[in-house]
């Protein structure tokens, strides 16, 4: 277990060099959900019931000012790209020899990104909030936070898995960023960032719930807000739990897979 | 003329080799293209699904929202088939110190650099988008005047050269700054506030992306022409001018930064 403390604090320290990068990019991030935020004022104040699909407007506020803090916590960006680098350019040679697993490895590299990202991005993120601070909600009781925080300790999980997943394709195809931008399009859609998944019609709503997407951001979200409660959020932490095992063994196996196939290009 | 005659030779050469190039990557070629219909689709959706909560948005209907998906897909692929990797090719340039190279060639550099490489792929995305304006068009009942339609395109023209000034002045960045990945990622959300009806938007967040980063103004500008939604010709002189003050703006940068230029490795 120490030696992936180890790779966790070089991880810090790389992920350093970059927090001017990170700093824009979380920047940047928060104008399309000024945008959103624009477009939703203008689509209430249309309306003569303050209602879209069970949401007030307040709540709107609130579930996109979610979305980013979820986001800012559990987004796998870069991940997915350096891992194919890794096997497209022959890097992972040396880690066939490292008594070390390397999906524990990369495993560290994103929770060290993650903590260096979260940590720069809480700047813009917390003056966007402070801005709009008469919608930031908190969470009914200590037991909504608790379960909130695991199910975005799980949604963390779920993103590093489809991503690592998602870059074993390099074994397979030269060119995987075309198959990375179709996983972000269905992302950036059934995960709920792009809007709420409450106001899709309900038949929608089901079909997408039998797949992973719900549990990278909407449920963790949800379960903040309060909308799931009782038995329903059990269950879905339960669910939430199945597609991460399902998709990092599914990840473990492409791996075993690829290196039967590796050919250290360059290496 | 000999001059333009020139140039026009050499950008036809350039074009000969980028179609080349992506002759050897057939398979690639569709898989983009597959990619930016799933995008596309995916604002589609999106804009599916909050009409079934509202009948508007400002004065915007449903289907002159569509338009306005159509129209901003069609300006940036366009913008894309023409201009896109290049600008996201100059950090490169700049970091291995290729562009010297560049800077040798005994023609205007900046035209090379803007115009080396054309993406063919686009060109294909954006029938799709006039597709989606031709439909919207139609479910409306509306068919636009003749006139309408060459003004439209033209204002296009516009909003395309306004996109690649300003994306050309965002890559200039890299001649301070050698890590300038973020660049493209910056852009695309710069994309999508282009295409929301401008009537969404007021205050400050509305005067910077009018007066400064002209997004609003663009496609809906366009838009508003096409579909006869124009309160006063004033919207289109506004883009008129923003889109010479961002030409006027990334030449006078570009020379500036040029000047920057110290070249690397060799």
């Amino acid at each position: 277990m120490r030696k992936y403390g180890h790779v966790i604090v070089i991880g810090i320290q790389n992920n350093l060099t970059y927090r001017v990068n990170f700093l824009f990019r979380s920047l940047f991030g928060l104008i399309p959900l000024m945008a959103s935020l624009s477009l939703w004022r203008t689509i209430y104040a249309g309306k003569s019931t303050d209602d879209v699909g069970g949401f007030t407007h307040a709540q709107m506020i609130s579930y996109y000012l979610l979305v980013v803090s979820v986001d800012m916590l559990t987004a796998a960006y870069e991940d997915d790209w350096q891992i194919a680098g890794d096997i497209k350019d022959g890097n992972i040679s040396q880690f066939l020899l490292k008594p070390i697993n390397f999906i524990g490895y990369r495993l560290s590299l994103f929770l060290s990104g993650r903590l260096i990202y979260t940590s720069v991005a809480l700047i813009p993120v917390t003056c966007f909030i402070l801005f709009q601070k008469s919608y930031f909600v908190f969470p009914a009781d200590a037991a909504t936070f608790g379960a909130f925080t695991l199910s975005v300790a799980l949604a963390a999980l779920l993103q590093f898995f489809l991503s690592f997943a998602m870059a074993m394709l390099a074994f397979w195809v030269t060119e995987v960023s075309t198959f990375i931008f179709i996983l972000y399009a269905f992302e950036y859609l059934a995960s709920g960032h792009l809007f709420p998944l409450g106001i899709l019609p309900a038949g929608w709503q089901q079909a997408l719930a039998c797949t992973p997407f719900p549990y990278q951001l909407y449920f963790p979200v949800s379960v903040y807000l309060g909308k799931v409660t009782g038995a329903a959020l059990v269950n879905g932490l339960l669910m939430q739990a199945c597609w991460v095992s399902v998709v990092f063994f599914a990840a473990r196996w492409m791996w075993s897979r690829g290196l039967k196939k590796y050919s250290a290009v360059g290496g | 003329m000999n001059t333009l005659n020139r140039y026009l030779t050499i950008y036809a050469a350039l074009w000969k080799n980028s179609v080349t190039r992506e002759l050897g990557f057939k398979t690639n070629f569709l898989l983009w293209i597959g990619v930016e219909i799933l995008w596309f689709a995916l604002q589609l959706v999106f804009i599916g699904v909050l009409y079934q909560h509202t009948d508007t948005i400002g004065s915007w209907g449903k289907w002159q929202v569509v338009m306005l998906i159509g129209a901003s897909h069609f300006i940036q692929q366009i913008f894309q088939a023409l201009f896109l990797v290049n600008m996201t090719n100059l950090s490169e340039l700049i970091r291995t110190g290729k562009f010297d190279f560049f800077l040798l060639l005994p023609v205007n550099t900046r035209f090379v650099v803007s115009f080396r490489q054309v993406d063919l792929g686009s060109f294909v995305n954006a029938t799709t988008a006039l597709g989606v304006i031709a439909y919207a068009a139609h479910q409306m009942q509306f068919t636009p005047a003749l006139m309408h339609i060459a003004g439209f395109l033209a204002l296009c023209v516009v909003g395309i050269a306004v996109h690649y000034s300003l994306m050309f002045l965002l890559a200039t960045v890299s001649f301070w700054t050698v890590r300038a990945q973020g660049i493209v990622w910056a852009y695309y959300n710069l994309f999508q506030i282009a295409r929301l009806p401008d009537e969404a938007f007021r205050g400050v967040f509305k005067a910077v992306f009018t007066f400064a980063l002209p997004m609003l103004l663009v496609v809906n500008v366009p838009v508003r022409l096409l579909t006869d939604k124009l309160a006063d010709p004033w919207s289109i002189v506004q883009l008129l001018i923003m889109g010479v003050v961002c030409a006027l703006v990334s030449d006078w940068w570009w020379t500036k930064s040029l000047k920057r230029y110290t070249s690397a490795s060799s």
